[in-house]
């Protein structure tokens, strides 16, 4: 019925979210002229600033994503993320960025072994770990802001900007161009896919599918640490609840840009389209000054919706 | 009897593990069992029961709610408008709670079964609804709830009768057995077993059972697969709107707090793994989940009775939580095929 | 062709009851045939089957009996033909249909749901109720009445099919067939996982629906079963309903060599001579496994096929597994090329200075990523061999691909499609062709050209031969006697966990497999 039924079933979600993307862009411009005689959404200056906030949430997404893509998930990113950004800024100095990814790293064998080794469902799993993360962090800051402060390594990456573009982008782009060379270009990721894809096969074709299924939650994880290092440098210090408001846009973005949530089908490319779908949408309902509960109800709205457009299109969806 | 205890496991330690830890509680108390501290205890946990319910059925199917915390909070916030005035006021107020919770559950499991989305997305999506018409009904925490019915709710059962007149206030020779009996209690059970376990006894109920089981075992056996996954749905936010009422009535106010939807829906998953359900479905019930609730609702009572840093709680919490779930998952080392593991 | 052909030819014989004869059978199939794409499973069929017998099928693994009772049980139409019950015709669209009309399968493949209790299986579909609510305990007592009626006393009503053992469950299948009160009761190779015990009561328990005027459709390996038990025999083979004849009219050889045919003889490559003294390079010796593998002495050597042949289920699938290492608790003595083996996992079988390869059993499940491209099923054995460093080098990527692919010959519009858009025997060879990227020294193969059409059979066995001339040692456990026979060198029968006979040369004709297979002294079929 439209152009899209000659795409590949994984390019296109990614196609359809993209048109979805120019259309949020146009909807908001046309907002904006109607009602302020302004276009801030077409220059590049806003443009940039919305990038460099998405970019937080881009590099979860990341991370989330090489974790559906086995069919699990990572619940734990919330507190990874802060975990990662208060120990930075507690440590503070040159030591500050490796002390936020080792974090990471510790999460990430941490919830590895659960879920690879003792098969215990990741859903439940990295939830517990989320609590227990949680718990250290309250027990380790009182329950109050950590009066530590970023270092300046930190705040140069987050906040400056190179030929007035965010650093914050270039991180990101950064970590995509990792993520995207793992899945595409290395074993490792294609081992992600075929374990996705049905474990069972993956083993027996001599995959060591334990190994990939540790890989992948410690590469979520380091996501999550980097954006939470990154996110304490943009607001200079790190704070009880901030990697809260990442965990359901990084799952809803890498679902929207095609990633099938039981595994082994997505690529890259669409997670990156997803967030800045979700970013986006994010501006507009800005601009227009919406209120929360719409903008909750948007955003079901938009999930569920587009979900439907893809599966129709599609017609395979199992 | 050993037979019982052998065939429900999980459930048999879940409640064991509740008993202890809830008799330790009352033995540590520095006042020792009294009627007060149990009171306030169940109404600390009718909420989470609830929303642990709402959350069993979906997951005995071997899918996921992600909204029950989000449609407790909604009906949460419509009871807080409309649990007041005349007694037939508010009798009407909480069908239409109940009726509104019910409907939302019936819509995820429509957009489930037709739109062919996995129920851990479509939830997520339905969730931010839920919240999102919860806070255009409520946009600020607040409300009204009729004071009597607040506190014949959340007393004993003497105070219920004294307060609405009944069985000579509350004096009266056959009452006296049952007097001290905290309400909240009774409401949970009531609905708890009343409607769970005709549910269960149903075919529809047998088939969520199967599904979560063997899917195409039950497809082959001709079971009605897709009824069953909107019943299942549809139950879930009965369940979710039971926990919504009764909180709007217990703080006597309604309040759409993202993060405390969030919470619950997140602590709903924690309580049915604790209460003996398989994440992969077939396996639990409703009961077992109002037993998980209670663990993890009688976990953060000892940090008021003991002197514990109030601020080790949360990591108490979630380590107990980690540690229940790993024991659960010794049976694996027992697969003596490991392509057993991978199904 | 001669014997066959004569029995063939023979006028149609009598029911052995006379008088059956006049009366409409229960169920007739006419003019009944079924195509799976290109495959013919069952073609023109004529069937009757009366009430009051038990009627046994026989045939080869693949002869059409599945499909023919499938079509009987309402889970596949026929392609051409039709189907009539009591004279009137009937069009099945279901299993439920099907049963509602009286006619109730137990198939292979069990239809239990393991974590509800055994009442609650029994009365799935259509428990007894009170005020709308399923009435346990009526459940109870009639689960109670029918397990009692086959002698399972000892089952509780209550217990999880889950926790019951094989053979239980099975008699737990059964149970939930007689509670439909069918007029047709079809096992399809119910028996094969009953204790001896439990044989005996289903034994029984036919003989008490035979006077109740059931019509039984028994479908045994069990040869002796056969003898006992049926009224009347049909014999198919290669989806032609070949002879129906009375019990006691003809002897087990005959049965045998109707069942064997000579029909299609597979082009198979001519064999060489067989060379003594290579040393092995892969030996197995005592090797046991939980209760399905009780001991198992085998032995390989590089440009040898070893055929491992038997009914289904006396272990072949675990012993490739175990050498594989996918099973756990293996113990026994293994040797690959001359060193010993410890079996752990997939990833160590193939890193073995004398590696392992296995193509599974199920290659929908176990072989392929369905959802995933032909390339990347290719390369999943072989991201190391063509990766340098933690990158794939995608000029040695393609190339080994595209050489896996010429090698063997996979009919491919681009390599990049979906593997699920090939046809079965094109999947196959991507799992052959996966492992042979590899360059394996030992390849077990677990029946690899079931399911596939006779074309891509005829490639594999040439294959299979070029790997063993070029020194590849192959294991090979196919459920068709004709291609054990064509391809291997040796072929090992399994029973009950054990080999039970191994036959090479002369000896290895189809009239001594089946014989070892149903576990009959040597020769007495023949």
């Amino acid at each position: 019925m439209t152009p899209f039924a000659r795409l590949s079933p994984e390019n296109r979600p990614i196609a359809i979210a993209a048109i979805f993307v120019v259309v949020i862009v146009l909807f908001g411009t046309v907002y904006t002229l109607s009602t302020q005689g302004t276009a801030p959404m077409l220059s590049p200056g806003y443009l940039l600033q919305q990038l460099q906030i998405g970019s937080f949430l881009g590099i979860c997404a990341a991370g989330m994503m090489v974790v559906i893509l086995l069919g699990h998930i990572d619940l734990s990113v919330p507190w990874t993320l802060t975990a990662a950004a208060m120990m930075a800024t507690t440590v503070g100095g040159p030591w500050a960025i490796p002390t936020g990814l080792a974090v990471g790293l510790l999460v990430g064998l941490l919830n590895g072994f659960g879920v690879a080794y003792l098969r215990i469902p990741s859903m439940i799993f990295t939830l517990g770990v989320d609590s227990v993360l949680r718990g250290l962090m309250v027990a380790h800051t009182g329950g109050f802001a950590p009066q530590t402060t970023a270092s300046p390594l930190m705040r140069f990456l987050a906040a400056d900007r190179i030929a007035g573009i965010p650093v914050a982008i270039f991180v990101w782009a950064g970590v995509s161009l990792v993520i995207a060379g793992i899945l595409t270009r290395t074993g490792l990721g294609k081992a992600i896919y075929a374990t996705g894809a049905k474990e069972g096969a993956a083993y027996l074709s001599g995959i060591r599918t334990r190994g990939v299924i540790v890989a992948a939650f410690v590469i979520s994880a380091l996501c999550a640490s980097t954006a939470g290092v990154l996110l304490a440098g943009y607001s200079a210090k790190a704070y009880q609840g901030m990697g809260n408001a990442f965990l359901l846009p990084a799952i809803a973005a890498v679902v929207l840009g095609g990633t099938h949530i039981l595994g082994g089908r997505g690529r890259y490319a669409g997670t990156l389209v997803g967030v800045i779908l979700i970013v986006f949408l994010n501006s507009v309902l800005s601009i227009m000054q919406m209120p929360e509960a719409f903008r909750q109800i948007i955003y079901g709205v938009v999930i569920v919706g587009m979900l439907l457009v893809y599966g129709r299109e599609g017609g395979s969806r199992t | 009897m050993r037979d019982l205890i052998l065939r429900n496991r999980a459930f048999a330690g879940a409640l064991a593990m509740f008993l202890v830890l809830f008799l330790g509680y009352h033995a540590l108390h520095p006042r020792g069992f009294s009627t007060a501290v149990f009171i306030q205890n169940a109404n600390e946990s009718v909420a989470i029961a609830f929303v642990a319910m709402a959350q069993t059925i979906p997951v005995l199917m071997g899918g996921l709610d992600l909204s029950v915390g989000a449609v407790m909070t909604l009906a949460n916030c419509i009871a807080s408008h409309l649990v007041t005035g005349s007694p037939v006021q508010m009798v009407l107020g909480m069908i239409v709670t109940l009726a509104c919770g019910t409907a939302f559950g019936l819509m995820n499991g429509l957009i489930v079964v037709y739109g062919r989305i996995q129920p851990i997305i479509a939830t997520l999506a339905t969730g931010a609804i839920a919240i999102g018409l919860a806070l255009i009904i409520r946009p600020s925490p607040g409300g009204e709830i009729d004071g009597d019915l607040n506190w014949a709710v959340t007393n004993a059962v003497f105070d219920f009768a004294e307060t609405y007149g009944l069985a000579d206030d509350g004096n009266a020779a056959w009452l006296q057995p049952f007097v001290n009996i905290p309400v909240p209690l009774i409401i949970l059970l009531v609905i708890g077993f009343g409607v769970w376990i005709p549910f269960k006894r149903t075919v529809t109920g047998r088939t969520v059972y199967a599904i979560g089981s063997a899917e195409s075992a039950a497809f082959m056996s001709g079971l009605p697969v897709r009824r069953a996954k909107i019943a299942a749905f549809t139950l879930a936010g009965f369940f979710a709107s039971c926990g919504g009422l009764y909180l709007a009535i217990q703080t006597s106010s309604g309040n759409a707090d993202v993060s405390q939807a969030g919470a619950y829906t997140l602590n709903s998953i924690a309580a049915v793994v604790l209460g003996g359900s398989s994440l992969l479905g077939g396996i639990g019930g409703a009961i077992g989940s109002l037993v998980g609730a209670g663990i993890l609702r009688v976990i953060s009572f000892y940090f008021r009775i003991l002197s514990i840093d109030p601020l080790l709680q949360p990591l108490i919490e979630g380590l107990v939580l980690l540690v229940a779930v790993s024991l659960g998952a010794l049976r694996t080392l027992r697969v003596k095929n490991r392509l057993e593991l991978f199904r | 062709m001669q014997d066959a052909a004569a029995l063939q030819g023979a006028p149609p014989t009598p029911y052995h009851e006379a008088g059956m004869d006049s009366t409409t059978p229960h169920v007739a199939l006419e003019g009944v045939s079924r195509y799976f794409g290109g495959i013919t499973a069952l073609k023109d069929v004529d069937f009757q089957c009366r009430r009051g017998t038990i009627h046994a099928i026989l045939g080869e693994n693949g002869a059409g009996k599945s499909t023919l009772i499938k079509i009987m049980a309402g889970v596949l139409p026929p392609s051409e033909g039709r189907m009539l019950l009591d004279g009137r015709p009937v069009a099945f669209r279901s299993p439920a249909e099907a049963r509602d009309a009286g006619i109730v399968c137990i198939f292979q493949e069990l239809s239990l749901i393991p974590d509800l209790s055994v009442a609650d299986n029994i009365f799935i579909d259509r428990p007894p109720r009170s005020l709308g609510l399923i009435d346990r305990r009526a459940q109870r007592r009639r689960s109670e009445e029918l397990l009692a009626r086959i002698d399972c006393e000892d089952v509780n009503p209550d217990t999880n099919v889950r926790d019951l053992s094989l053979s239980r469950r099975q008699m737990v299948e059964i149970a939930k067939a007689i509670s439909k009160n069918p007029s047709v009761l079809i096992l399809d190779e119910a028996t094969s996982a009953l204790t001896s015990r439990d044989v005996q009561t289903v034994y029984d328990l036919l003989g008490k629906l035979r006077e109740d005027n059931v019509a039984s459709l028994f479908i045994s390996h069990r040869m002796h079963e056969v003898d006992a038990l049926c009224d009347t025999l049909s014999v198919f083979r290669n989806g032609h309903h070949i002879e129906t004849f009375g019990k006691g009219e003809r002897t087990s050889g005959e049965i045998v060599r109707l069942m064997i045919g000579r029909d299609i003889e597979a082009q198979f490559p001519p064999k060489p001579a067989p060379v003594a003294g290579k040393s092995p390079a892969l030996k197995v010796e005592a090797l046991k496994w939980e209760d399905r593998l009780k001991g198992i002495d085998i032995e390989v050597a590089p440009g040898e096929i070893l055929g491992l042949g038997g009914l289904d289920g006396q272990g072949h699938k675990e012993l490739l597994l175990a050498l594989f290492g996918v099973l756990k608790g293996v113990t026994g003595r293994i040797e690959l090329g001359g060193r010993p083996y410890r079996p752990a996992s997939p990833a160590r079988a193939k890193r073995q200075p004398t590696s392992l390869a296995l193509v599974p059993e199920d290659r929908k499940t176990e072989g392929l990523m369905l959802q995933l491209s032909i390339a990347d099923n290719l390369l999943t054995p072989n991201y190391a061999r063509v990766s340098t460093g933690p990158l794939i080098d995608r000029s040695r990527a393609d190339t080994a691909i595209a050489d896996a692919v010429t090698q063997l010959q996979i009919k491919v519009g681009d390599v990049t499609d979906k593997v699920e858009t090939l046809s079965g025997g094109n999947q196959q060879k991507v799992v052959i062709a996966k492992w042979l990227i590899d360059d394996p020294d030992v390849i077990l193969l677990n029946d690899p050209t079931r399911g596939i059409d006779v074309g891509t059979k005829q490639e594999i066995y040439r294959l299979m031969r070029q790997l063993a001339d070029a020194g590849k040692a192959i294991v090979l456990y196919s459920t068709d006697y004709d291609e054990l026979i064509g391809c291997c060198d040796r072929v090992s029968i399994l029973y009950d966990g054990r080999v039970v006979a191994e036959l090479d040369g002369e000896r290895l004709t189809e009239e001594n497999i089946v014989s070892a297979s149903l576990n009959i002294p040597g020769g007495e079929a023949a």
